[in-house]
């Protein structure tokens, strides 16, 4: 399978993706220049982390008229694999490929630890290798990386599954109050409904805040990333 | 014509807006009373050349929808001023 990894200026884990597919895993991988406009040889799409044109305006706002992004669309839109982590993840919210928009942390602090995930929703092309309620740790980076939608979005992903990511307690615990007053400890950044990652209507579409590439070989701290990449391989 | 552009992007009421929060906290602790309701945004300025005033605000407004705001969790407001 041939991956290709969008760069902007401003990504920064553009390599950390690269090198997970290409020395972890052994498929083939090629940096795609953001003014590049054909995606015709590639079979999966990355999104990476980073700051796109400096989170300018507002975080992957300017990054989704770039030319390269028409070409993602339409490979998405093909059924094709794409996959947005952190910064891509804002991306493909900013461009309508997933619903909703990640806004400014709650503590207003950039947040960079390890965060314990529950698997929730099957049919992500991304994931066929993890199981339901599933609890993984992977690294999270970012200032903006609260999810917001509207309370009808956030309904119909609910009732459709396609909250794929949320964030919980390494017992799995994962409580949302409507009422807003407490949000858990174990949310890092006032996520609405502990949402850590969602999948588009047919699943070839995953966004997330965590780190999947930084958390493939041990001595990263974490494998838990691996199975991402596994999963759109082997199906 | 061309006119000056101003355009206030708030986030919407509907979204928390943790910056402003934050601020109205400061203000708060500082000793500046009943101010509440703080939200912080952004102005953006620029200047336009269109046929009327009219095209001039179509022109920003599709601006704005398109890529100056995110709908989803901003509103925005025009000015626009004879240059």
């Amino acid at each position: 399978m041939k991956f290709g990894v969008v760069v902007f200026p401003g990504s920064n884990c553009d390599h950390d993706a690269y090198y997970a597919v290409r020395r972890v895993i052994g498929e083939d991988a090629r940096f795609v220049w953001h003014t590049e406009r054909d995606l015709e040889s590639y079979d999966v799409i990355i999104l990476p982390g980073g700051f796109s044109y400096g989170d300018y305006l507002r975080a992957g706002a300017i990054a989704r008229f770039s030319p390269i992004l028409e070409s993602v669309i339409a490979h998405a839109k093909k059924g094709k694999p794409v996959i947005g982590i952190c910064n891509g993840f804002q991306v493909l919210c900013e461009c309508g490929l997933l619903p909703g928009a990640l806004i400014r942390n709650r503590s207003l602090k950039f947040s960079c630890k390890w965060v314990n995930l529950r698997y929730e929703a099957t049919g992500s092309i991304f994931t066929e290798r993890y199981y339901v309620n599933e609890i993984v740790s992977m690294p999270i980076a970012h200032g903006e990386g609260n999810y917001f939608a509207d309370n009808e979005t956030l309904a119909m992903l609910e009732d459709t599954g396609r909250i794929v990511w949320r964030y919980c307690a390494p017992d799995g615990t994962s409580e949302w109050s409507s009422s807003d007053a407490e949000i858990p400890a174990y949310n890092p950044n006032g996520s609405l409904n502990n949402i850590a990652g969602i999948r588009n209507e047919f699943g070839n579409v995953l966004g997330m805040m965590p780190h999947p590439e930084r958390a493939c070989e041990s001595v990263t701290g974490g494998m838990d990333g691996l199975r991402i990449f596994e999963s759109v391989i082997n199906g | 014509m061309k006119f000056k552009v101003e355009v206030f992007v708030s986030t919407r009421k509907d979204v928390l807006d943790p910056q402003g929060k934050a601020v109205e906290h400061a203000l708060a602790n500082l000793g500046f009373s009943g101010m509440t309701e703080v939200r912080v945004g952004k102005y953006l300025t620029f200047f336009i050349d269109a046929e009327n005033r009219e095209s001039a605000m179509a022109g920003v407004d599709d601006a704005c929808e398109k890529l100056l705001t995110n709908p989803i969790i901003e509103d925005y407001e025009i000015n626009l001023t004879e240059a």
